[in-house]
C-alpha cells in the first residue's frame, strides 16, 4: 500500500498542491510531478550536488530531501532565476565567464552561488565593520563551490563568475548603501 | 563570442533525456551480478512479474541471443560477443542479467529485488599479473593467458644490439590506474515505437548516435531505417558515451517488445562498477641514449587491462594500438619495438576515455626524459629540446610511421620556461620549501592527434572504420541557414562554433546559423563526436559546404548585378561587386529569388540553396607544454596544486572561450588522475569504489588557477586551419604533475612513475627512505593494485 500525503509548497513562487508518496524524493517530485526538470540529477546520493535547489531560501540537496518534507515551504529552482527572457546577472556571468559547457550540473552550482550570494548581500557576513561584507576571494568562492561537481569546465569559469557578479553587486549596493 | 547553448541551459530549459516525458511511459531496472565471475545457475523472475506496476521482466532467455560484437580485422585480435544479458555466465560486478520494466522506476527498482538468482561463485581474474598467468582462469572460453590482443606493433631488429652497448640505459615500470569517465549525467535511453513512422524512436545520451543506430540494427535484427536515434542535451561524455552499451540496446528490445515506451536512466552507482571504464596500464619501457642525451631506441611491452569485454565499436585494441603507434611522440626515436597488448580481467569493460593512451605513453616519455636526465647531470629540458622534432623539421615521419605535421614544439617549450621564470614560480617555489613543504616543478611537451579520418582510422583494422563526416548547409528564404552534421557535441559548443565557421564563409552573422546534429533522421551518416575530430572534420565538412553555398550564392548575384560571380563578394549579408559599394544585393533577397522567383534564374541556379560535402583528413597534431608546480607536506604527504601553465598550439582558434574551457577541464581531469581517482577493485573482484564518496572527481578546491596561453600554427590538413584540441588538457597534466611531485621529492628516496600519487604513498616512500631501506625502483609500479 503506497503511503501518501497531501502536500502544499511555493515553487518560484507558484502556489502546488499535490499529493506525493512518503518515499518520493523533492528531486523526483519537483522533475516528475511539478514539471520543473531544470533540476538535475548527478549521484542521487548528495555528493554532486546538480539538484541543489533553495527551500526557504537555504541550498539543500533534492536527492536527499523527500517531497512531503518539503510542505509550507517556499522552494526556489533555476527556472525562477530569471526575470521572463532576461538572465539574471549570475546567469549573465556564468556565461560571459564560460562557466558551463555540458550544463547539467549548471542549475545546481547557480542555486548554490544565489544562496550564497543573497545571504552576503542581506546578512553582512564577513566584516564586522557595519558597510557590508568584504569582497569573496578566489578561495572562499573554490571553497563554496567545492560543494559540487562539475566534469566539463575546470570550476576557473564559474569561479569567475561568481567572483564577478560578488564585485557588481557590491558595486551597485554602494559602500554607504551597503546593507 | 559567447555560446548559443548558454541561454537554455542557464534558465533549466535544456532537454537531457531524463527530462522528456511521453504518455504510458515505463521504466527500466536492471538486476546486476554482486560477483565478479560466476556461473548462472538459475534465475527466476515470477515474484517480479507479479509485483505492482510491473509490465515485463526480460533475462537472456527471453531476449535469445543479441549482442554487441566489435571486431577488428586482425588475427591476433579475439572478439568478446557482449551480450545484451548475460546468460549462463557472469564476468564482472555489475554485469546485467535481468532488466524488470514497471510504470514507474521506484516500481521497476522495487522489482529487481524479487528476480532470484542461484549463483556459482568462480574465482575471479582481477589483475594483468594473474590474467597472464598460464594458471589463470579464462575470463572468455578459449582465451589463452587472458589475451584479447598481442600486437607487436614496432620491431627493430637492431634494439638488442643498441640497448647493450648504448652509453645510458634508463627504464621502469609505469602504470595508471583504472579510473571514470564519470560525466554529471550518466547513461540514459529513451526507446519509443512509432507506429505512424514504422521506426523505433530512440533518446539516447550518446556521442555516437549512427553508431547506435547500427548496433541496434545489427544486434535486433532490424534495417537502419527502421531506428531513429537522437541525442538530445547530452551531460558530458568524455568517451563513455562514443561505445554503444547493452543496456541502451536492451531497452530498444523492450520497446519493441512492449510497443511502449521505456526509459533507463543509469544511477552513480552503475555508473561506476557496471558502465565502461579506462586507462588501466602498464608500461615496461627503457630507452637508450648516447653520451650527450641524444636518444637512440625505445622499447616498451604496454599492457591494458581492459575488462571483461571489448566495447562497440572500437574495440579493446584501442588503447595498446594507440599506445604502441604513437609512444614516441614528440621525440625523433631512431629505432623503436613495441608490444601492446589487450588483457582481459573480470571487471567492467573499457572504452576510450578521453586521452585514450596518450596520458600513459606521455608520462612515459617524459618520466624517461627526467631518468636520462638526471642521470647525464643535464639540464631537462635541455635534453628534451635535443631530441625533439625541432623547427624546420616539418613535416616529419617518425619511426612508427607517422607524419607530424607543422607544430611549434620548440617555441611552446622556450615559451613555457620563460612565464614559468617570469611569473615568479621559483620564488614561490623556493618559499614554499623554506616553509618546510617539498616543492617542485614539472613539465611536459607533447602533441596530440586530433581530426583523423579513415585514412588513418583504415590502419587499426576496425570492421566499422569511422572517421569522415558530412555536413549540408542551407539558406532558407529569408536568408537564414541551417547546417547538419554527423558530429554530436555534448558539452563542446558546437552549436556556437560550427554556426561562426559556416557564417564567416557567408558574410552572416551567427546568430543567423543554426546547427542540426544528433539525430538519424536528419543527418547523413556520422561518427559523431569523439578521439578530437568535430571542428577539424565536422567543421571541415561545414566550411566545405559553406563555400559550395558561397559559390551559388555568387553566381545568384553575378546573374542579377550582370557581373562576373567571381567579382562578387559576401559580407555584412549582402552580396556585392569588389570594389564598387553601391551595387549590393541583400542575402535574404538572393534567397527570396532563389526560391520564389526561380523561374527568373538560369536553369542552373534554380531550386533552392544548399550544399553538402564532406570531409576525411588523415589527421593534424596539436601541440603544448604544460609546466606544473606543487608543494607536498612531508608530515600527511598531502599534494597541493599551486600553479598550472599550458602553452598550446590548435591552429587556428575558432572560438578562443571555448578552446580555453576545453584545456581547463581536461588539466582538471588530467590532474585528477594524477592525485585522486582510482576505480578499485578488492582481490576477489568487488569493485570498492561505487560511490562518491569512495571514487574521489576533483572539486574546485583540488584546482588552482591555470594560465593559458596560445600559439597559433595553423595546420595545412584541415580545412579552417583549425586542429583538434579536446584531450591535450587531460594529455599532459598527469606527466606535468608527476614530474613536479619527482621534482620536489629530489633528494629523498621517494620517486614515483605510476597514477595517481597518493598522500599515503608519500609518506610510505619518506618513511622507507629515511630508513634508508627501499630503492625508489622498488616504489615504482605499486600504484594500481
Amino acid at each position: 500500500m503506497k503511503d501518501m500525503h497531501r502536500i502544499s509548497l511555493r515553487v518560484n513562487g507558484r502556489e502546488h498542491e499535490l499529493t506525493v508518496e512518503a518515499r518520493r524524493t523533492l528531486a523526483d517530485m519537483l522533475r516528475h510531478d511539478l514539471g520543473y526538470t531544470g533540476t538535475h540529477l548527478g549521484c542521487e546520493h548528495g555528493i554532486c550536488g546538480a539538484c541543489t535547489v533553495l527551500v526557504d531560501s537555504g541550498p539543500v540537496r533534492a536527492c536527499l530531501m523527500f517531497g512531503v518534507q518539503a510542505d509550507g515551504t517556499e522552494v526556489s529552482t533555476v527556472e525562477g532565476l530569471s526575470v521572463g527572457e532576461e538572465l539574471s546577472d549570475l546567469q549573465q556571468a556564468f556565461s560571459d565567464h564560460h562557466a558551463l559547457q555540458c550544463g547539467f550540473c549548471t542549475p545546481g552550482f547557480l542555486m548554490l552561488a544565489e544562496a550564497y550570494l543573497a545571504e552576503r548581500g542581506s546578512a553582512g557576513s564577513g566584516a564586522a565593520t557595519g558597510d557590508g561584507p568584504h569582497a569573496p576571494t578566489e578561495a572562499e568562492v573554490r571553497e563554496l563551490i567545492a560543494a559540487n561537481l562539475c566534469r566539463c569546465t575546470g570550476y576557473q569559469g564559474i569561479v569567475e563568475a561568481v567572483l564577478a557578479t560578488a564585485r557588481a553587486r557590491r558595486a551597485a549596493a554602494g559602500p554607504a548603501d551597503g546593507p | 563570442m559567447t555560446r548559443k547553448e548558454d541561454l537554455r541551459m542557464l534558465r533549466g530549459r535544456g532537454r537531457f533525456v531524463a527530462d522528456l516525458n511521453r504518455p504510458g511511459l515505463l521504466h527500466a531496472a536492471f538486476v546486476r551480478s554482486p560477483f565478479a565471475a560466476a556461473r548462472v545457475c538459475a534465475i527466476s523472475t515470477s515474484a517480479a512479474r507479479e509485483a505492482p506496476g510491473v509490465a515485463a521482466v526480460f533475462t537472456a532467455a527471453d531476449l535469445g541471443d543479441p549482442c554487441l560484437l566489435a571486431t577488428l580485422e586482425r588475427d591476433e585480435f579475439v572478439p568478446t560477443p557482449m551480450p545484451l544479458l548475460a546468460g549462463d555466465q557472469v564476468r564482472f560486478a555489475g554485469e546485467p542479467v535481468a532488466v524488470v520494466v514497471a510504470d514507474d522506476a521506484y516500481l521497476a527498482e522495487d522489482a529487481a529485488e524479487l528476480v532470484e538468482v542461484e549463483w556459482a561463485q568462480l574465482p575471479a581474474v582481477t589483475g594483468i599479473a594473474g590474467a597472464v598467468d598460464g594458471a589463470a582462469r579464462q575470463v572468455q572460453a578459449g582465451l589463452a593467458g587472458n589475451c584479447l590482443v598481442d600486437l607487436l606493433m614496432f620491431d627493430d631488429q637492431r634494439l638488442d644490439e643498441i640497448f647493450a652497448s648504448a652509453p645510458l640505459v634508463v627504464g621502469g615500470v609505469f602504470t595508471s590506474a583504472r579510473v571514470a569517465a564519470l560525466p554529471l549525467e550518466g547513461r540514459a535511453c529513451l526507446a519509443d515505437w512509432d507506429d505512424r513512422d514504422g521506426q523505433l524512436v530512440m533518446n539516447v545520451s550518446t556521442q555516437v548516435p549512427h553508431q547506435v543506430r547500427s548496433a541496434v540494427a545489427q544486434a535486433l535484427g532490424l534495417p537502419e531505417q527502421a531506428v531513429r536515434v537522437i541525442a538530445p542535451d547530452v551531460g558530458g561524455g568524455f568517451g563513455l558515451k562514443c561505445v554503444v552499451g547493452r543496456e541502451e540496446v536492451t531497452v530498444a528490445a523492450a520497446g519493441l517488445r512492449l510497443r511502449r515506451p521505456v526509459r533507463w536512466i543509469e544511477d552513480r552507482q552503475e555508473n561506476l562498477t557496471a558502465s565502461f571504464h579506462g586507462h588501466e596500464q602498464r608500461y615496461q619501457a627503457r630507452a637508450a641514449f648516447d653520451a650527450t642525451g641524444r636518444l637512440l631506441a625505445l622499447g616498451a611491452d604496454i599492457d591494458c587491462d581492459v575488462g571483461a569485454y571489448s566495447a562497440y565499436p572500437f574495440t579493446c585494441a584501442v588503447e595498446p594500438l594507440m599506445a604502441a603507434s604513437e609512444l614516441p611522440g614528440v621525440y625523433k626515436v631512431p629505432a623503436y619495438r613495441a608490444r601492446g597488448r589487450a588483457i582481459a580481467t573480470n571487471k567492467a569493460p573499457t572504452a576510450p576515455y578521453r586521452g585514450v593512451s596518450r596520458p600513459q605513453i606521455v608520462l612515459v616519455m617524459e618520466r624517461l626524459m627526467e631518468k636520462a636526465a638526471r642521470a647525464l647531470h643535464a639540464d631537462p629540458l635541455q635534453l628534451r629540446r635535443l631530441n625533439m622534432i625541432g623547427p624546420g623539421e616539418f613535416p616529419y615521419t617518425g619511426v612508427n610511421g607517422i607524419t607530424y605535421d607543422e607544430g611549434s614544439y620548440r617555441e611552446s617549450l622556450d615559451l613555457a620556461e620563460r612565464r614559468v621564470a617570469e611569473s615568479g614560480w621559483r620564488a614561490e617555489r623556493d618559499e614554499l620549501r623554506a616553509a618546510g613543504l617539498a616543492a617542485g616543478i614539472g613539465y611536459v611537451c607533447f602533441s596530440e592527434r586530433t581530426g583523423y579520418g579513415t585514412p588513418t582510422m583504415a590502419l587499426r583494422r576496425m570492421r566499422m572504420t569511422p572517421g569522415y563526416d558530412t555536413a549540408q548547409v542551407r539558406m532558407d528564404p529569408t536568408g537564414e541557414v541551417v547546417i547538419t552534421t554527423g558530429t554530436c557535441g555534448h558539452g563542446q559548443g558546437h552549436e556556437t562554433t560550427f554556426a561562426q565557421i559556416v557564417a564567416d564563409r557567408l558574410g552572416i552573422h551567427p546568430d543567423q546559423v543554426r546547427l542540426r546534429q544528433g539525430d538519424t533522421d536528419l543527418t547523413a551518416y556520422g561518427w559523431g563526436t569523439f578521439a578530437s575530430r568535430s571542428i577539424v572534420i565536422g567543421g571541415g565538412a561545414a566550411a566545405r559546404a559553406a563555400d559550395l553555398l558561397a559559390d551559388q550564392l555568387r553566381q545568384i548575384a553575378g546573374s542579377l548585378l550582370e557581373a562576373s560571380a567571381a567579382d562578387v563578394e559576401l559580407h555584412d549579408g549582402s552580396a556585392r561587386i569588389r570594389g564598387d559599394n553601391r551595387a549590393a544585393v541583400p542575402l535574404s533577397e538572393l534567397a527570396r529569388i532563389a526560391y520564389f522567383q526561380a523561374h527568373t534564374l538560369p536553369e542552373p541556379l534554380r531550386y533552392g540553396l544548399e550544399a553538402r560535402a564532406s570531409f576525411d583528413p588523415p589527421g593534424t597534431f596539436s601541440n603544448a607544454c604544460h609546466a606544473a608546480l606543487v608543494a607536498i607536506d612531508p608530515g600527511t604527504g598531502a599534494i597541493r596544486l599551486r600553479r598550472y601553465l599550458v602553452v598550446e598550439d590548435c591552429g587556428v582558434v575558432i572560438n578562443p572561450l571555448i578552446v580555453d574551457g576545453q584545456v581547463l577541464g581536461g588539466v582538471t581531469q588530467g590532474v585528477a588522475a594524477a592525485l585522486l581517482e582510482q576505480i578499485r577493485y578488492d582481490g576477489e573482484g568487488q569493485p570498492v569504489s561505487a560511490t562518491l564518496m569512495d571514487y574521489l572527481p576533483p572539486t574546485a578546491a583540488d584546482m588552482c588557477r591555470v594560465d593559458i596561453v596560445h600559439l597559433q600554427t595553423p595546420s595545412a590538413f584541415s580545412h579552417t586551419g583549425a586542429k583538434g584540441m579536446g584531450e591535450g588538457g587531460m594529455i599532459g597534466a598527469p606527466a606535468a604533475v608527476l614530474n613536479a611531485i619527482n621534482d620536489a621529492l629530489a633528494g629523498t628516496a621517494a620517486e614515483f612513475d605510476h597514477i595517481p600519487v597518493l598522500p599515503e604513498d608519500v609518506s610510505r616512500a619518506l618513511a622507507a627512505g629515511s630508513a634508508g631501506a627501499v630503492p625508489a625502483a622498488a616504489l615504482a609500479g605499486e600504484g594500481t593494485g
